[in-house]
């Protein structure tokens, strides 16, 4: 007894030795707090002479810079192009700037060759960039080339390897030593080593590859792209799965894993170890050891139980029910697992040393993920229980966000290549990385209609700017005299009635020249005081970006829409607030027809809305910008054939890129709907078959976005008074109430 | 606090010995190891400091002359060059720098010494004015560490700032022989100006091995992506001269060359961009004509003309930043300081602090070869954005460029945010100038999400001990379809809450919370019990609204999720004669403020208004009794720049408002009151965040000549 107590008491002492060895320097510091404070911390002494010292560098020499006499620009230019090849490329040494100067970023892609096997991957990638408005059949135009050889999985396992490609590549008369090449990668080397190899002479083409490591990847140069399914979606793609925003984070887990780990070779020495986080309550992190035929021979002790945990818990409820998610590397740097928690709104914790993050060049992924060191492992959960709720939400919208604009189909991660490449052409017209980061994304903002954020409509909350107060009216006339009818002249009358009118534009197909000042020419218009542009003739485009719009705000027009004063100037109060969105005032509605499983579409009055016609609407000056240059020429002939929707594809785009339903306005009467929007009895077949049309065109747009981007809307915004029981004389809007 | 408090050992879990065994010899061995290990410690921890540094620091008033000498054998260890595959992950010892709750790098600097080679000929200067700066403002900075042991970072104090002005081979000796070199591990240099004659390599010469390098001039192949740090070269100009900022706008000039010492082609060409654009083009040249005593740096000619400089720089719009024989050039600094746009040639140069400034944003970039169509690009771009980017220069300037310490403290900040990236300084908070962080707004809930229907809201009413009338609003309530929950805050402490069976039944659950304190802030705060998004705030005498106008002022909501959604609204207005903010309440034709006596708003607001509201005025709002509602208007405008929406037509409300001074009808000292409220919290916030507008939200079919029966909500206005 006695000794056992003393045994104890021994025990005791010791680990108490042992607690103050290993957190010596905690208590120390505790213990001696009071002493060190006394004697001050010793800093960079204060010398004496400190003002006497001589500068690192004597103005002159700051200025003259060395002696420049010795190599001319040209010259070293030249030399660096020897020097800089291959693995050192850069745009200024390996692309030749002058095949775009001509006919601007356009990309030619190699013809199929028969007996060619191409995996569905890289047809996808090849349809997507022949899709793009940027795609040209002749290679003459051609600045970017991309091969027809799938290069996409260069491990000579696998069975879509495709041998002698360096062979092939030889023969084409275009490859010019892989100059202005684009090649496309997700896997290369192979089993153990997993290395960059290829297996063929990339030469100075620029690389697109998954899973690019740091080291060999060309900054500036190549492009790092996710690694992606071969069921990922051609175009839309699925949504995000954030569903609300919750703070504190409405999920049952913090952090989890679920996957494979090697035991032996490349990239086990990560996985091996996740089991140290795994705490079975909000900690989830399960590897199982059955990889490849012969995991058994490598098995160690902890594999059965491992095996047994992992077969507990569902990947799928996993990534739903958690707020982070751990992507370690796999043999390759780059994982599925990483779209998917992005997709899944788990903010991806990344355990992949030396990964070029995709899209690094434009994304800020700090915004977004957490990146972590595969030797700070046992940091982890402490540090993300440590970051704060709020940024916790940010950081699951950012993924959202993210995933959406670059990642949710094969259609944007090819297009988002592409866009990074031409910024590169001209630096002074590319994208900041504020647009790459910001609402709506880099794809949906063309840096040729303006660098500046405040011409955009996307951007004035967070960067402190309002709309212009002013608008321009643009008025579609298509009637063939050669004057003005009646009721385009009251329609005249009543927008440049408004206060906020600072011009009127008409489209008008039998004048063509087009003049700024009101032109007293004609009839009865001299007296109109905001200055009025006749455009010249283009049937179907009445979205093109005309110079003569000036103001942010458009107002679109049909020559038999009518409306009076107040009810655009109400329109325009509401459009100050909701600049993204179309404001307008007749609508129609969309909606899922499930006995012919297809998308229907409605004039009749509803409680929802979709579509807001351009026959009478605000909308934000970019978006003809966004419809004549985002959208490929085929899909606007599509629309252009298909009875002019381009009303529709119009809403569909302003959808697509916010989001969000369009606005609908108080309207004094029943607006005379554009003799072709409604089936109108007395219109009889002629008008059924232009609505089945318009129906064909909102599925045919369906289909090319790849989802429904319309979104309804159940509301309407009136005055604050309207109809309410108050004298009129209080009404700033009394007339919209007759 | 429990991030703060926790801690967290890098060497894994430690080990517990286990009790059950009895062998005497175990345990007397393990005690005299840990008796060992014990003494070991103390010897270390309580001996006087290691031997290397002691001395050298006691003395405060010393001239850098009196700094020991240390002699370099000839023979004494080279480092290796400079490893050009070194990345963070490969050459950086992460462990050294640990988990802490400050998520801060410790960086320690070697004392100063004086290194001569074996025939006691100095290596270099001691050191420069500019580093010693440099080491002074770290040595201030909260990075600093005077404990070699716990240092993460180590920085020299060997001065390399200018490679010309030093003897490489020996310089990279003293590197060898500092006590923690290891390699160059962890060891931070910083270089202005790398390279020497003829060929000027862009990054420094001297063999550094593993350390990371903050150059001036990297180009894309020497620069170590997320390993070193491109940082400025600095202008010393910077401090002699005292350029006050100049509001943005068009200037005299368009473009301006300054640099003295251009390649003959660079100069040709430029010359042939003024001969073609005549006066708005200005080439400086050196003057050679100057008398004697005037400094050359800081004159600058064009034919006879002389100007000063720099301040010839705020003469012009664009100034030419070109590549000399380094890729970093001083004026850079000069030009941003005078809030000129730098129009940067020099083609493959990593611009300063690249990793984390978007430079984009403040600069142009034109490649070399594009030279000839610089006038054509400059002038496409948008005279709105040039005046943007000439605040953002200026705004550079200040932030990272205009002394040592500035770019000191940038580099090491690089550095920590890559160690500790879950606790990295933001995108904005690198780049946005303070001007645009007050005007901007960054909303919370920015992601556009039009929350389910199905997920309904929680109705939170807050009652002191009006029973029968919080009874009928529960009833009232309880009707609405989208509801899912309702929560009644029972604000008094005297009087317990009826009982169980008292209650209505109703078809969701009902949660009575009881508050320690009668507090008007307790209906804001964010109960766990609040399961959904939306919350509905409703006073227990809101009885007049119907089921249909709640449910759709949920649908409302939905649809703007981030705004306040509400039923009265009111407005503020500016009284031009007492000069103040006045409260609005009458017939407007406009609103700003939705009365949270019935609105809906997602549950984010309340952690907002509970945590992080503004100054005092949570419990001024306590105190007062008064304008909750206001307060909680002017959070959710702040913080997302948006304006309320008010819903369904205006009916004649109980006076809502009146609830705090119980059942009094609304009078002057009340509307009095709203107003000192309003003109209270604009000066808390700095800034009137309310915004007008003049629309209000209907159904779409709201009053149009359409069968009553077959709209979603006919009951609209009806009461």
């Amino acid at each position: 007894m006695q000794t056992r107590k003393k045994y104890i008491f021994l025990t005791f002492l010791a680990s108490w030795l042992l607690l103050f060895f290993f957190g010596g320097d905690q208590l120390r510091r505790f213990a001696f707090f009071s002493g060190r404070k006394a004697e001050a911390r010793r800093n960079w002494p204060r010398w004496t002479d400190r003002t006497l010292l001589r500068s690192f560098a004597d103005p002159e020499e700051l200025q003259r810079d060395g002696d420049p006499a010795l190599l001319s620009p040209r010259e070293r230019r030249a030399s660096w192009l020897s020097a800089y090849r291959s693995s050192r490329c850069r745009m200024e040494t390996c692309f030749d700037f002058s095949r775009c100067e001509r006919h601007g970023f356009k990309v030619f892609t190699y013809p199929q060759e028969r007996g060619q096997p191409v995996s569905e991957t890289y047809s996808k990638i090849l349809s997507s960039i022949e899709r793009s408005r940027y795609h040209t059949p002749d290679p003459e135009e051609a600045c970017l080339f991309i091969l027809s050889i799938d290069t996409l999985d260069r491990d000579h396992l696998s069975a879509q390897y495709v041998p002698n490609v360096d062979e092939k590549i030889r023969g084409f008369p275009l490859w010019n030593g892989g100059r202005n090449h684009l090649i496309f990668n997700l896997y290369s080397g192979t089993w153990p080593g997993y290395t960059r190899e290829l297996g063929f002479d990339i030469g100075q083409a620029i690389l697109a590859k998954a899973s690019f490591d740091t080291q060999s990847f060309r900054p500036g140069f190549d492009v790092s792209i996710p690694l992606f399914s071969k069921d990922h979606p051609q175009r839309g793609g699925d949504r995000g799965w954030l569903y609300q925003d919750s703070v504190p984070p409405k999920k049952k887990y913090l952090l989890v894993f679920k996957g494979k780990r090697y035991l032996t070779g490349i990239g086990s020495g990560t996985r091996n170890a996740l089991h140290h986080i795994h705490n079975g309550k909000d900690i989830i992190s399960l590897t199982t050891c059955k990889h490849g035929k012969d995991w058994e021979k490598h098995k160690d002790t902890r594999c059965d139980k491992d095996n047994v945990d992992y077969e507990r818990f569902d990947y799928q409820e996993l990534l739903h029910n958690s707020t982070f998610c751990i992507v370690p590397r796999g043999r390759r740097l780059g994982s599925f697992r990483f779209l998917e928690a992005l997709q899944a709104a788990c903010i991806p914790v990344l355990l992949s040393d030396g990964w070029e993050l995709p899209f690094s060049e434009a994304i800020d992924w700090g915004k977004a993920a957490v990146v972590g060191s595969e030797r700070l492992l046992l940091q982890i959960p402490s540090a993300v229980r440590c970051i704060h709720p709020e940024r916790v939400l940010a950081f699951q919208q950012h993924t959202q966000f993210l995933w959406d604009a670059y990642f949710s189909s094969v259609d944007k991660i090819v297009h988002t290549t592409l866009e990074i490449i031409k910024d590169r052409l001209s630096p002074h017209r590319s994208r900041s990385r504020l647009l790459w980061n910001a609402l709506p994304g880099g794809l949906l903002v063309l840096p040729d209609f303006s660098t500046h954020l405040g011409d955009f409509p996307f951007y004035y909350l967070q960067h402190g700017y309002s709309p212009s107060k002013k608008f321009t009216a643009l008025i579609r006339v298509v009637s063939q005299a050669g004057s003005l009818s009646q009721p385009i002249l009251r329609l005249i009358q009543a927008v440049s009635g408004s206060q906020y009118c600072a011009q009127v534009g008409g489209a008008e197909s039998c004048i063509t020249q087009c003049s700024f000042q009101g032109s007293s020419g004609m009839m009865g218009l001299s007296a109109v005081e905001p200055p009025l542009c006749v455009l010249p003739p283009q049937l179907s485009d009445r979205f093109l970006p005309f110079e003569a719009i000036q103001t942010d705000a458009v107002l679109s027009l049909d020559e038999d829409t009518s409306l009076s004063t107040s009810e655009v100037d109400f329109a325009f109060s509401v459009w100050r607030s909701f600049p993204e969105r179309i404001v307008g005032f007749p609508t129609q509605s969309h909606f899922w027809d499930p006995e012919q499983g297809r998308w229907g579409y409605t004039s009749k009055w509803t409680n929802e809305l979709s579509i807001v016609l351009t026959a009478a609407a605000f909308y934000h000056r970019y978006y003809h910008s966004l419809f004549t240059e985002y959208l490929p020429a085929g899909l606007r002939e599509l629309v252009d054939g298909l009875a002019a929707c381009e009303d529709i594809l119009m809403n569909v785009l302003v959808a697509a890129v916010t989001k969000l339903p369009p606005i609908k306005v108080t309207q004094r009467k029943q607006h005379k709907e554009a003799p072709h929007s409604a089936p109108a009895k007395a219109k009889g077949t002629a008008g059924s078959r232009r609505f089945s049309q318009r129906q064909d065109c909102l599925n045919q747009l369906a289909d090319w976005f790849g989802y429904m981007p319309l979104v309804s809307s159940q509301l309407r915004l009136d005055p604050v008074l309207y109809k309410d029981q108050v004298s009129v004389l209080r009404k700033k809007y009394p007339s919209l109430e007759r | 606090i429990m991030c703060a408090s926790a801690k967290y050992n890098t060497r894994g879990p430690a080990l517990i010995p286990r009790m059950k065994t009895k062998h005497r010899i175990y345990y007397i061995t393990l005690f005299s190891i840990v008796l060992l290990g014990l003494i070991a410690t103390g010897m270390f921890q309580f001996w006087p400091h290691s031997i290397e540094s002691s001395s050298d620091w006691t003395v405060e008033k010393r001239s850098v002359h009196d700094v020991p000498v240390v002699k370099l054998p000839a023979d004494s260890p080279i480092p290796e060059r400079g490893d050009l595959s070194c990345r963070m992950h490969t050459c950086f010892d992460v462990y050294r720098c640990g988990f802490n709750p400050k998520n801060k790098i410790k960086v320690y600097i070697y004392s100063l010494k004086k290194y001569v080679d074996e025939y006691g000929t100095l290596v270099s200067n001691t050191i420069s004015k500019e580093y010693n700066e440099l080491l002074m403002a770290i040595s201030d900075s909260e990075f600093y560490t005077d404990d070699v042991n716990r240092a993460c970072l180590f920085v020299p104090s060997i001065d390399v700032l200018n490679q010309n002005a030093l003897r490489i081979k020996e310089t990279a000796q003293a590197l060898a022989q500092l006590s923690r070199w290891d390699r160059g591990t962890n060891h931070l240099l910083f270089n202005m100006l790398p390279g020497g004659p003829p060929d000027y390599n862009t990054a420094l010469d001297v063999p550094r091995d593993r350390a990371l390098l903050a150059g001036g001039g990297f180009s894309t192949w020497t620069y170590r992506q997320g390993y070193d740090v491109s940082i400025p070269v600095y202008s010393p100009l910077s401090g002699e001269v005292d350029l006050p900022e100049r509001g943005p706008g068009p200037r005299r000039y368009f473009i301006l060359s300054s640099q003295m010492a251009l390649h003959p082609e660079y100069r040709l060409e430029l010359e042939a961009l003024q001969a073609e654009n005549g006066e708005s083009v200005l080439i400086l040249d050196k003057c050679t004509n100057l008398s004697d005593g005037v400094p050359a740096v800081r004159k600058r000619c064009h034919k006879n003309q002389v100007f000063d400089y720099p301040q010839v720089l705020q003469e012009s719009t664009f100034c030419v930043v070109l590549r000399g024989a380094r890729l970093g050039q001083a004026v850079l600094s000069d030009v941003l300081q005078a809030g000129c746009v730098p129009v940067i040639i020099a083609d493959s140069y990593i611009l300063p602090f690249s990793e984390v400034l978007d430079w984009k944003r403040a600069s142009v970039v034109i490649p070399e070869e594009k030279m000839p169509e610089m006038y054509s690009i400059l002038q496409s771009i948008p005279q709105r954005q040039i005046e943007e980017m000439q605040r953002q220069a200026r705004w550079f300037w200040e932030a990272y460029f205009r002394s040592m310490k500035a770019i000191a403290l940038a580099t090491l900040q690089i550095i920590n945010d890559r160690i500790y990236p879950y606790a990295a300084i933001s995108y904005e908070e690198w780049n946005d100038p303070p001007a645009v962080k007050w005007s901007s707004v960054s909303n919370p809930l920015f992601l556009p999400l039009i929350p389910p229907q199905s997920q309904g809201f929680t109705a939170v009413v807050l009652t002191y001990d009006r029973v029968e009338s919080l009874f009928r609003v529960i009833t009232e309530v309880s009707k609405v379809p989208s509801l899912s929950k309702l929560l009644v805050v029972w604000n008094n402490q005297n009087k317990n809450p009826p009982e169980d069976s008292l209650w209505p039944k109703i078809r969701v659950p009902l949660k009575v919370v009881r508050t320690a304190e009668n507090k008007l802030s307790n209906r804001f705060f964010p109960y766990d019990e609040i399961e959904t998004e939306a919350v509905l705030a409703i006073d227990d005498d809101i009885i007049m609204l119907t089921s249909d106008e709640l449910q759709f002022g949920y649908e409302v909501w939905r649809e703007f999720p981030d705004r306040l959604v509400g039923y009265p609204g009111r407005l503020h207005l500016w009284d031009h004669e007492m000069n103040k903010w006045k409260y609005e309440s009458e017939w407007t034709n406009e609103v700003s403020m939705v009365l949270t006596g019935a609105a809906f708003y997602h549950k984010y607001f309340n952690y907002l208004y509970t945590y992080k509201m503004p100054g005092d005025i949570k419990n001024w709002v306590d105190a007062h009794m008064n304008c909750e509602d206001i307060a909680m208007n002017f959070l959710v405008a702040n913080v997302t720049g948006k304006s309320v929406i008010k819903v369904t037509p205006r009916k004649k409300f109980k006076c809502p408002e009146c609830t705090a001074i119980d059942g009094l009808s609304l009078d002057q000292t009340h509307m009095v009151e709203r107003s000192e409220c309003i003109n209270k919290f604009a000066s808390v916030f700095g800034t009137m965040p309310l915004k007008v507008v003049e629309h209000r939200a209907d159904p779409v079919l709201y009053k149009d000549d359409f069968p009553e029966k077959l709209k979603s909500f006919p009951n609209i206005g009806s009461l």
